[in-house]
């Protein structure tokens, strides 16, 4: 038997197997999410043999774009499935989860292996990986050059927290002739702060872990659990966490 | 002259059939008085020989019109009540003789100074908290000048014979509209909160007392008829509470979307529910003294401090067996969006049950957003 755990997310598409093989890949989603889905579907099948329509296979899709998955036998919400691939790959009972992700960050708490509560930001951006990619086009940097850059700058404050704003706001600093270092270590600066906002109002837990795309960067590590004033835990495969966990519930 | 807006045509079925039922009283001779919010003591418009409608407000038509006029960061509410207002799109606002008002939030007692500009606008001021000082003298005063100005308007007095059958004619009313939101109290509910909702609701097109209450009374019978036991194969459908802002604006957004994902909206406990309409006005007092007592029991957020709202939710929340709690905020109401924290406190610290909090407005852009937490929010339950 095969498990697959798809993972639709705003930006990044990640894919995982659990059962006779045990395997991971992202793609990345692009604009069309069905397309996304049929691409995996080819992948599945040429790269690692594995035919999404044989019955020896159950698909369990989830993310922004899990209904966009025709040949999912099932949909689990990202926040279900984040908690449960967590709770596999850390071996945790109970745990909050940060998971910063495209468009959306959550916090989730798990206790005796259940989503407790969560808290999700509202429709705004700040705080997303939606604002880190913004303010990268608007720098010129790829992401790992943001963190790079952020790393040996000094935090110049950036106040707004609308993402438009926020990019007029960093405009305006680059036509000051700050340096580009110290405005990126703005900007992380800027999301660490608000994730620790939406964090504490939802109140933490020992165990913190970081999921979502930014887990396996430890520049970001260091400044988030500095805001937090808690050690962060941090998985090699913490992007995919939500498909994992997706698999995972595919498997019982 | 009674005559239609300009802009007739260009209305759906529903708007026109509202203009059309409203002119209808109207040229029989009715007194129209609109209002826009539960703390107005209905009973003086009665007393009046006028009737009272509800001013609209909860959809996005209007908000681009008042958006032209008011700032984009208010809440959708007052924006869509005063842009409804202003476009002639609201048919009981058209209608309306005069706008029967009071100081709840600061966003409407400040639109309602606009709204002054193009009918007349009689402004109540509401104390601030429930157990102040003076509180109740204030608000029993208010009343009074209220039936005055009432009197003076519709060239009628106010008596306290008339304002004692009022009084009696609404918490009739009440009692029809409680009896209906008492049906999901029935384990599995019959109705769902979607349709509970669009039937009391419906009420505004019925304008005499005889006419609501017998309405109520038939789909009350009609619904309890429906009732069937839990099949015994089947899982009980969670029963969910929906507090927080007014509500109608969102209904197909919330209520109806967490009802198609397989929940129950049991209570619909916003100021309009059922926590408001079983507080009856004593009929046995001063009317005036009876209605003070009975509007300023009524917990909003607007009133500092809120407590009764705890002690309210904790005993509903046990009568209708509610198994969760979504509380909607509509963006920039600061009053509601404050209070959520104590009320998140509260029902998952102190009551012990799961609570979801969604900040939303009457627009579409966040629905799907919305249906994954809401989704999240039953699969944490289940």
């Amino acid at each position: 038997m095969f498990f697959v755990g798809i993972d639709i997310g705003s930006t990044a598409s990640k894919v995982a197997v659990r059962g006779q093989k045990e395997l991971e890949f992202v793609l990345p989603t692009g604009w069309n999410s069905k397309e996304t889905a049929f691409q995996i579907k080819k992948n599945l099948f040429d790269v690692y043999g594995i035919d999404v329509t044989n019955n020896d296979v159950i698909t369990i899709s989830t993310g922004y774009g899990r209904v966009s998955v025709p040949y999912a036998d099932k949909t689990v919400t990202e926040i279900t499935c984040h908690a449960k691939g967590v709770q596999v790959m850390h071996n945790l009972k109970s745990c909050t989860i940060i998971d910063v992700g495209g468009q959306d960050t959550k916090i989730i708490s798990i206790k005796d292996g259940n989503v407790d509560d969560f808290t999700m930001n509202d429709k705004c951006s700040a705080g997303t990986g939606k604002f880190l990619e913004i303010m990268c086009n608007r720098l010129g940097l790829t992401i790992d050059e943001l963190f790079t850059f952020a790393n040996k700058g000094k935090v110049l404050q950036i106040s707004s927290m609308c993402t438009v704003f926020a990019e007029s706001e960093i405009i305006g600093l680059m036509g000051d002739g700050n340096k580009r270092e110290d405005i990126a270590a703005g900007v992380v600066d800027s999301v660490a702060t608000k994730v620790k906002q939406l964090a504490t109002r939802h109140g933490l837990r020992n165990n913190v872990i970081l999921t979502g795309g930014l887990s396996i960067n430890p520049i970001f590590i260091k400044i988030l659990s500095e805001h937090l004033g808690q050690p962060i835990i941090a998985h090699e495969k913490g992007r995919f966490a939500g498909a994992i966990g997706a698999a995972v519930i595919a498997q019982k | 002259m009674i005559k239609l807006p300009d802009n007739f045509e260009t209305f759906d079925e529903k708007r026109k059939k509202g203009f059309i039922a409203l002119m209808e009283e109207k040229e029989k001779g009715k007194k129209v008085v609109g209002t826009f919010c539960s703390y107005t003591p209905i009973e003086l418009i009665l007393a009046a020989g006028a009737v009272s409608v509800s001013l609209c407000g909860n959809s996005e038509q209007g908000i681009p019109e008042a958006e032209a006029i008011l700032p984009k960061t208010l809440c959708p509410l007052i924006k869509s009540s005063f842009g409804l207002a202003i476009s002639d799109k609201c048919p009981y606002f058209y209608f309306s003789d005069m706008i029967l008002a009071e100081t709840t939030c600061d966003g409407k007692k400040k639109m309602y100074e606009l709204l002054n500009e193009i009918k007349p606008v009689h402004v109540m001021h509401l104390p601030q908290g429930q157990n102040g000082p003076l509180s109740i003298e204030a608000w029993k005063e208010q009343i009074k000048q209220t039936a005055k100005y009432l009197g003076d308007f519709f060239n009628t007095e106010i008596t306290e014979e008339n304002l004692h059958n009022a009084i009696v004619e609404r918490n009739r009313i009440r009692k029809a509209i409680l009896k209906a939101y008492e049906v999901t109290k029935l384990v599995p509910s019959p109705v769902s909160g979607y349709e509970l909702s669009s039937i009391i609701e419906a009420t505004d097109f019925h304008f005499t007392d005889d006419d609501i209450v017998e309405y109520l009374e038939t789909k009350t019978n009609q619904l309890l008829s429906n009732y069937k036991p839990l099949d015994p194969n089947k899982k009980l459908r969670p029963r969910l509470m929906l507090t927080g802002c007014p509500h109608t604006g969102v209904r197909d957004k919330i209520i109806k979307k967490v009802e198609d994902l397989g929940a129950d909206i049991v209570v619909l406990d916003s100021c309009a529910g059922p926590r408001t309409q079983r507080i009856l006005v004593d009929e046995t007092k001063d009317p005036y003294e009876a209605l003070a007592e009975k509007y300023l029991k009524i917990n909003c957020s607007v009133m500092t401090p809120n407590d009764g709202r705890f002690e309210d939710l904790k005993a509903v929340i046990e009568e209708y067996k509610v198994d969760g709690v979504i509380e909607m905020v509509l963006f920039a109401c600061h009053t509601f969006a404050i209070e959520a924290h104590k009320t998140k406190k509260f029902i998952s610290e102190e009551l012990g049950l799961p609570y979801i909090r969604i900040d939303t407005d009457f627009s579409s852009s966040d629905s799907a957003q919305i249906q994954t937490r809401l989704e999240a929010f039953l699969e944490m339950i289940s």
